[in-house]
């Protein structure tokens, strides 16, 4: 199966390319998939219009990346597509399913008369479940998955187990703070006060979480426990969870004193540190326990074609999108109403 | 017919593609007619082309999200349930659909948001930019899905190793044999659609007696490009076939119903292809005029189906009406840009009832005629995936059982109905609306706070409530 050489530079750069965007997802759909689990529980409908209206011009170019991630997954590593989704057949049918919900809830829910509660329901159902299917999806891809030749060989209902439920449920609360801080970010009155009640009491939660995943991963594979806990490693690693030390306890303080960006800034940066201690834990495999990036890795020439291309399109990417959250930046709020 | 996990595979594949290209199919073609409507709108101020965009705006977000959370579906399924076929051809059309992601989706999911909620945050010209870019996005999706699609009827530029592709030269693989034809074909057929819908819509304001400047140059508009296009279409669909008949002549002969083959064979108009004895019931053809189409010549020689093996034919029963279809809509097409020229030219277009009503009733034949040519050229190029190398029963995914396949061909058929069901109700509910007045320019954009509401589309129906 090897056809690239290990350390190959190409194969790192789309290792690069493919973790940032499976990252740049988490953070961004993370915060408005956050905003759906949040939505029954806002103050008022007011609120929950508010509260939809600070993503609803961006929310669809959130969920992009989650295509350019299967896509680069498809393209640079092809054998991981072939495996990791089959693999997970059952919890990403319902991460599919729920976005379509919660996706046309964006304009449904505006021209509803009388079924307006329908799609209030269908935004948050599908947010919950889509997260909720995405923490398994994560959970049981760390406890890896059987390959044999270049194909998956477990059973439909291998990803189920108490770990990946559990960073399901985490996940759940993680983007609920991630959807918190943003609207923290984006409103002001009685629904700021509001999410910043929130995003306190989620943090903690989100900070046990993060640990039990953290102390849990070591136990399902040997290798990890011998990444992290093996000298000298142990010592280069310790910065890790120094700094997500630090991170929550600035979070608290960022909350307390009522700061605007702060708190979001600094959620974003918690998951950060969890996305490379998880990188860590993996490294070099691409399909735990088994497959490396290397053997993952597709043949040089369609790794430059695409490379090519995305060395302009990326930056390109990032600039408009930046050009566009700037365009609507500022606070939100409820008094605009509807013509 | 047993259920196994390769045919509720195949199932799920051609539902899930069937919903999600009804979409792309209006979406291209209606992000084009924006765009043009917003540059004249900036070019010379008339109100009444702002308030038409707008309009059509409304319908293309509602459209737009439909066709995104559909397409999501697409992208994974590609990997569940066809993972034999991801791992074999990855390498070759990996980067064409992230090509599409990186160059078009993006594009267009920011820019959408401009022209949506954007009209009074941004100059005017950044608006009109944003417009065009949304259009340019979905024209550069349509390149790079075609070009992929079109690799597996016609691939090229790869050598297989270990039973896998890899690619020798992209030039080839981008622009493969039936790329050209396919995506002039398809855009034509897009534009069409559109065209249709534009005409019912400005023809149903008519009959009503609302809203009639709006429908006057919306039909018009429409009309305008339905007569050049539809014959335009006719003589790209014919070059098309011609492509087909050179790279895929079994397909050719179970669309022609032809089981022997030979010179001067007859075009059938009428058939029931009998797949069992190899044969045709209560068949009406015209002698020679397959070959005529085909050849451009009475006594050329066309293919039959009894030249290919048992096992390597399309199967005729379904592509022989599909393909009927879509050409008789095409004629229809025809049809109606003529009587409009004839309409047109005596000044009675506005005024001939019966004519807006055909219109009417024409809004989803540019639909039809793209399902039923979709159902043609991918039932036609069965039993293979990737044509003449990879059989579609060879790339199913081996992991995947029938429960599974089951459960997840039922959740998207429920929730599909749920979700179009509703989709289509809202969209008939704006269109049954229509445009909101606005006055003509010159006047100042209007302050930069955000007084717009962040849904596209809800403000006609409070007009019309």
């Amino acid at each position: 199966m090897q056809e690239i050489a290990e350390g190959s530079l190409l194969t790192l750069i789309w290792v690069g390319i493919v973790g940032f965007a499976v990252f740049m997802y988490v953070l961004m759909d993370g915060f408005d998939l956050g905003i759906g689990i949040l939505y029954p529980f806002a103050p008022t409908e007011e609120d929950r219009d508010t509260m939809m209206n600070t993503v609803a011009p961006v929310w669809d170019f959130n969920e992009t990346w989650l295509v350019l991630g299967g896509a680069g997954l498809f393209a640079a590593f092809p054998i991981a597509y072939a495996v990791v989704l089959p693999a997970m057949y059952l919890p990403l049918l319902v991460m599919l399913i729920a976005l379509i919900f919660r996706g046309v809830a964006f304009e449904f829910r505006f021209k509803a008369r009388a079924g307006r509660h329908w799609w209030n329901r269908s935004f948050f159902l599908g947010s919950l479940l889509a997260t909720f299917a995405q923490g398994v999806v994560l959970g049981s891809f760390i406890q890896g998955i059987p390959v044999y030749g270049r194909q998956f060989v477990g059973g439909m209902l291998h990803w189920l187990s108490p770990f990946s439920l559990f960073c399901g449920v985490a996940l759940v609360v993680g983007y609920a703070l991630l959807g918190a801080t943003w609207l923290i970010w984006r409103t002001i009155g009685p629904l700021q006060d509001w999410c910043f009640r929130m995003a306190r009491m989620l943090m903690l939660v989100v900070l046990a979480g993060v640990a039990v995943v953290s102390l849990w991963t070591p136990f399902l594979l040997p290798q990890i426990a011998e990444r992290w806990f093996s000298l000298p490693n142990l010592i280069f690693l310790s910065p890790v969870p120094i700094l997500t030390a630090v991170l929550a306890v600035a979070l608290w303080r960022a909350i307390d004193r009522s700061r605007d960006v702060a708190p979001f800034v600094l959620s974003m940066a918690l998951f950060g540190l969890s996305y490379l201690g998880l990188a860590i834990s993996l490294w070099p495999h691409l399909i735990p326990p088994g497959v490396t990036v290397w053997e993952a890795a597709a043949p040089p020439e369609t790794q430059v074609f695409l490379l090519v291309g995305m060395a302009f399109l990326i930056p390109a990417i990032l600039g408009y999108t930046a050009y566009s959250y700037w365009i609507f930046r500022g606070k939100v709020t409820g008094a605009f109403g509807y013509h | 017919m047993d259920l196994d996990p390769l045919i509720l595979s195949r199932i799920q594949f051609a539902f899930t593609i069937s919903f999600h290209i009804l979409f792309p199919s209006f979406t291209v073609g209606l992000a084009c007619w924006i765009a043009l409507l917003e540059a004249l709108w900036v070019g010379t101020g008339k109100g009444i082309y702002r308030s038409l965009s707008e309009f059509w705006t409304r319908i293309f977000a509602l459209s737009f999200g439909l066709g995104v959370v559909s397409g999501i579906v697409m992208s994974y399924q590609f990997g569940t349930n066809w993972s034999r076929w991801s791992d074999t051809v990855g390498n070759v059309l990996g980067p064409l659909i992230q090509y599409e992601v990186v160059t078009a989706f993006f594009l267009e999911a920011a820019f959408l948001g401009i022209l949506l909620f954007g009209r009074d945050r941004v100059p005017r010209g950044i608006h009109l930019m944003a417009a065009c870019l949304v259009a340019l996005g979905t024209l550069l999706s349509s390149f790079w899905i075609l070009s992929a699609n079109s690799w597996m009827h016609t691939p090229a530029g790869f050598e297989i190793r270990d039973g896998r592709y890899f690619v020798t030269d992209w030039w080839q693989v981008v622009f493969n044999p039936s790329f050209p034809y396919r995506l002039a074909h398809m855009v034509t057929a897009m534009f069409l659609t559109t065209s249709f819908v534009v005409a019912g819509i400005s023809a149903f304001y008519l009959l009503k007696r609302r809203h009639l400047d709006h429908a006057r140059l919306g039909l018009g508009m429409a009309l305008a490009l339905i007569t050049v296009l539809a014959p335009l279409q006719i003589f790209l669909g014919d070059e098309h076939g011609l492509n087909t008949l050179e790279h895929q002549p079994a397909k050719i002969a179970a669309m022609e119903g032809n089981w022997e083959g030979g010179p001067r064979a007859p075009l059938v108009l009428f058939a029931i292809p009998d797949v069992e004895k190899e044969t045709n019931h209560l068949e009406v053809g015209i002698p020679a005029l397959s070959s005529l189409i085909l050849t451009h010549d009475f006594n050329g020689t066309v293919p039959g189906l009894k030249q290919f093996p048992a096992d390597e034919r399309p199967d005729p029963r379904i592509i022989f009406w599909t393909f009927r279809l879509m050409v008789g809509i095409g004629l229809l097409m025809l049809t109606v840009a003529v009587v409009h020229l004839v309409l047109r030219f005596r000044g009675q277009l506005f005024t001939t009832d019966w004519f807006l009503r055909v219109l009417v009733g024409c809004m989803p034949i540019g639909f039809i005629a793209i399902l039923a040519g979709w159902f043609t050229t991918e039932i036609g190029r069965q039993p293979w995936v990737v044509y003449g190398h990879l059989k579609t029963a060879d790339a199913v995914t081996p992991s995947l059982t029938t429960e599974a396949a089951l459960i997840s061909l039922l959740s998207f058929v429920v929730a599909y109905t749920l979700i179009y069901g509703a989709g289509t109700y809202y969209l008939i509910r704006l269109l049954r609306t229509g445009p909101t007045h606005i006055h003509d320019a010159p006047q100042p954009p209007e302050a930069q706070s955000p007084k717009r509401p962040l849904s596209a589309t809800d403000q006609s129906i409070e007009a019309a409530e």
